[in-house]
């Protein structure tokens, strides 16, 4: 996975898209502007978090899991 | 015993571009991880190889330029992520140079065979340096083919990339050597009416078939 270790940690990338999935349903563009990440990262490191439990997909959106929750929370 | 004939199949120009989902440098990454974006997918034969090294840095230099066009990079080569990890971090310890742009590790020659880029008569085993431009539908653009002892030139990259979206910003075509700011090609009139008509125009016409004008 892109921006999940293979420990489970998120990687820099991941934990800027996991936060940004805080503020509620975002879609891939939404999040590519708030990171500055480039959008094929976006949509390919949502996809692992999705993989990884973190976050759940709705249509061509995503929201934090409750899983994600908590973690986003540790990284505060 | 007869060798097996591998069959290579290349993409056609105007057409989507063969879809794939493939590990890399970055995660795994789809074609359509891209859309809305114009993409240069380019291959090289080998990590660790000088020529190659060359080219990495040459396309790493011109990284900014592709991003101010609204283009992607992505490189791909028949080596697994751990080589691309070990060559990129070497090429930036080394040279100072940073890779940018994810790099596919296509082991099993997938995503090299959808693409054409594996051609027998230079190797069996690594591909050719390819350059396929995709546009942001997804359609293959522009296809360049150089053979593995020829490094490529990233201002005809460049050059290429502008040509096709001055094209399809203004629906007209690009002459010989174009480069921006240079005269562009008035598509020829379809009717004898446009063509007559053509010449009153106010373009830098040679005759009626063949105008040009500034943007």
């Amino acid at each position: 996975m892109g921006c999940i270790s293979p420990d489970g940690t998120p990687t820099e990338s991941g934990k800027k898209m996991l936060l940004a999935l805080q503020k509620g349903l975002r879609s891939p563009q939404d999040i590519a502007k708030e990171t500055g990440l480039p959008l094929f990262r976006v949509r390919s490191g949502l996809r692992d978090i999705a993989v990884a439990g973190l976050a759940e997909q709705k249509d061509d959106s995503y929201e934090l899991s409750p899983k994600g929750t908590e973690l986003v929370a540790s990284l505060l | 015993m007869e060798e097996s004939k591998q069959e290579i199949r290349l993409p056609r120009l105007g057409e989507p571009a063969p879809d794939f989902e493939a590990p890399t440098t970055h995660g795994t990454i789809r074609l359509d991880d891209y859309k809305g974006s114009w993409l240069v997918l380019f291959s090289h034969p080998a990590d660790f190889t000088p020529v190659c090294t060359t080219e990495f840095m040459a396309f790493a230099e011109i990284y900014e330029e592709l991003q101010k066009r609204g283009v992607e990079l992505l490189g791909i080569s028949v080596d697994s992520i751990t080589s691309h990890i070990a060559w990129v971090r070497n090429v930036e310890e080394k040279a100072g140079v940073k890779i940018p742009f994810p790099i596919i590790a296509d082991l099993n020659k997938e995503v090299a065979g959808r693409f054409g880029m594996v051609h027998p008569g230079q190797s069996k085993t690594e591909t050719v340096r390819c350059v396929f431009v995709i546009d942001p539908n997804q359609i293959v653009r522009a296809m360049i083919y150089y053979p593995l002892t020829t490094g490529r030139n990233m201002a005809e990259v460049l050059r290429l990339i502008d040509a096709l979206q001055t094209i399809d910003q203004h629906g007209v075509a690009t002459p010989a050597n174009w480069k921006p700011g240079d005269m562009v090609i008035v598509p020829p009139p379809n009717t004898q009416e446009m063509a007559k008509e053509r010449l009153k125009q106010r373009y830098e016409c040679v005759d009626w078939y063949f105008c040009k004008k500034k943007l």
